[in-house]
């Protein structure tokens, strides 16, 4: 257990250390990323105004301080690409991580952990930008604001487990970009990316309750902006921990089968 | 070296290369269904609110939808391979290859490549304008499909000229790929008509990534909201850009110091 510990302590300073090296980088990265939330928000804003004020419940203000947190869950949610398991796989990079005595998934998760707090660090200048144009109506409790907390950092460990298991596929199949990109269309459709999940119709609720996808997105979100109860904020930092473990345990499972398929050529 | 023949030579070894990958036609026909999919979904998510958006019928925005994956296939067939291969060769230093070359250099590193693939998306979003224009049932005449045509050319040259411009970056900073995705990110926001943006967001899309050219000004010409004032700036600002493109170009060019290639 100390072993796992100092290597994550270690490799994030080493990742929060080389990142801050490309803040330019990094930052030409995010601002191009709020496009999207602004592009959501501006068409909703509109439809709000033509409806009289609000609609399902959301003003142009509450909107705008939905897509405004969006904006810092979407770098959350920034993980080990399954791009990057596909490359890793292909291009037999595979075989120098399987040399090292603990799971590969450690050094995705340490990495992209330590990367967060440069990121996090990047946002607040923007955050406060987007504040000033789009003039959000904002209301939290202490209790909301901590829950948020947790709720970032189970959606980024909920994403790793998914994206990681979906680049696995890579194991089996090289043509993989179409899978991917079902994969993102769903997701963008279920987890509240593209608009909150209560402008979605009934059905597309109920089936979004029984997957993952909300939990990284929507529930993140919501904890801050809207008005949940303390039970039911609770409730959901427990369903993000339920799909944690389901996550691992599958990962784990996979990992097991699908390395016996794995035959490198280089690396 | 006459220009035309050259962009036609490359684009036929680049055809050739694509045709041996048959499999990537479907697997790109798949993604774009994807895509189309989220598109229509967003669309119908919209209009079960509203049965307009900001004066734009349902049927309007799907032909701006049409126009946008169209000059989406546009760019990444044409545009986007050859502006990333002049990025790394930037990078690498082995653009000294395309300089020493006896045609003209820009006119080179803009037609080395070509995705024929990629023109999937060109496809489809002509099928999502065809159907957007029969639902609009608007009277199109000759007149205005001469100008939606002439508005497309323009759109895509005025995305190039940008394209080259940002990618000429590269010769003073060598890593841009971060502003690829930037361009990416605005282009994305060209789905839906310019005018519904508030005025920064509105000015940038419209003169510095001139996504109101190439989509919002096209689907104005057949659904009669296009005015001549707009079709001469069109045609104004592409001469602008393409001076302004080729200027940038020349001047990049002098800072290139070639690496060990």
């Amino acid at each position: 257990m100390r072993r796992y510990i100092d290597y994550y302590l270690t490799s994030m300073k080493v990742a929060i250390l080389s990142q801050i090296q490309y803040r330019v980088a990094n930052y030409f990265y995010m601002i191009g990323m709020i496009t999207e939330p602004v592009i959501y928000l501006v068409v909703w804003s509109t439809i709000a105004e033509q409806q009289g004020g609000s609609v399902g419940g959301y003003t142009p203000g509450t909107f705008a301080a939905y897509y405004i947190v969006w904006t810092l869950v979407r770098n959350m949610n920034i993980v080990f690409t399954p791009f990057g398991w596909e490359w890793r796989i292909r291009e037999g990079m595979l075989s120098a991580e399987l040399l090292r005595p603990m799971h590969p998934i450690h050094s995705d998760i340490a990495n992209f952990a330590g990367w967060k707090f440069v990121v996090i660090l990047l946002w607040l200048p923007l955050a406060v930008f987007l504040t000033w144009v789009f003039k959000p109506t904002f209301d939290f409790s202490w209790l909301e604001a901590v829950v948020f907390f947790i709720a970032i950092w189970g959606a980024y460990l909920i994403r790793t487990m998914l994206l990681s298991l979906l680049g696995m596929l890579t194991f089996w199949t090289t043509r993989v970009s179409a899978i991917f990109e079902l994969y993102f269309g769903l997701e963008l459709i279920l987890s509240g990316r593209l608009v909150p999940m209560t402008l979605m119709p009934p059905w597309v609720q109920n089936l979004s309750n029984h997957l993952p996808f909300k939990w990284t997105f929507y529930f993140p979100i919501e904890a801050l902006v809207g008005s949940m109860t303390p039970p039911e904020l609770w409730t959901g930092v427990g369903m993000q921990m339920l799909w944690i473990v389901i996550g691992a345990s599958l990962l784990n499972l996979v990992w097991r089968v699908a390395i016996r398929q794995f035959s490198a050529v280089g690396g | 070296m006459n220009p035309f023949k050259l962009a036609w030579t490359y684009f036929r070894i680049g055809v050739l290369n694509e045709l041996q990958y048959r499999v990537n036609f479907f697997i790109q026909l798949l993604q774009s269904a994807i895509a189309v999919a989220t598109g229509l979904i967003g669309l119908s998510l919209v209009f079960g609110q509203v049965d307009n958006l900001a004066g734009w019928t349902r049927s309007e925005l799907l032909a701006v939808m049409g126009v946008h994956i169209l000059m989406g296939g546009v760019i990444r067939s044409a545009i986007q391979p050859n502006m990333e291969r002049l990025m790394n060769d930037v990078l690498n230093g082995t653009l000294d290859f395309a300089l020493t070359k006896p045609a003209d250099a820009q006119t080179l590193v803009s037609v080395r490549e070509f995705r024929f693939w990629q023109l999937t998306d060109v496809l489809v979003g002509l099928v999502i304008l065809i159907v957007a224009v029969i639902q609009i049932q608007s009277k199109m005449g000759g007149l205005q499909i001469v100008a939606f045509i002439a508005a497309l050319i323009m759109g895509a040259i005025m995305l190039y000229c940008v394209w080259l411009m940002v990618t000429s970056i590269a010769f003073w900073v060598i890593r841009v790929n971060e502003i690829v995705n930037l361009f990416e990110g605005l282009y994305a926001a060209g789905r839906w008509p310019v005018s519904i943006y508030p005025d920064w967001l509105r000015t940038g899309m419209t003169f510095l990534v001139p996504v109101a050219f190439a989509v919002t000004v096209p689907v104005e010409a057949i659904t009669n909201r296009l005015t001549a004032e707009s079709m001469l700036l069109a045609f104004g600002l592409t001469i602008l850009f393409l001076l302004l493109a080729r200027g940038v170009w020349l001047l990049g060019l002098r800072s290139y110091s070639g690496a060990s290639a």
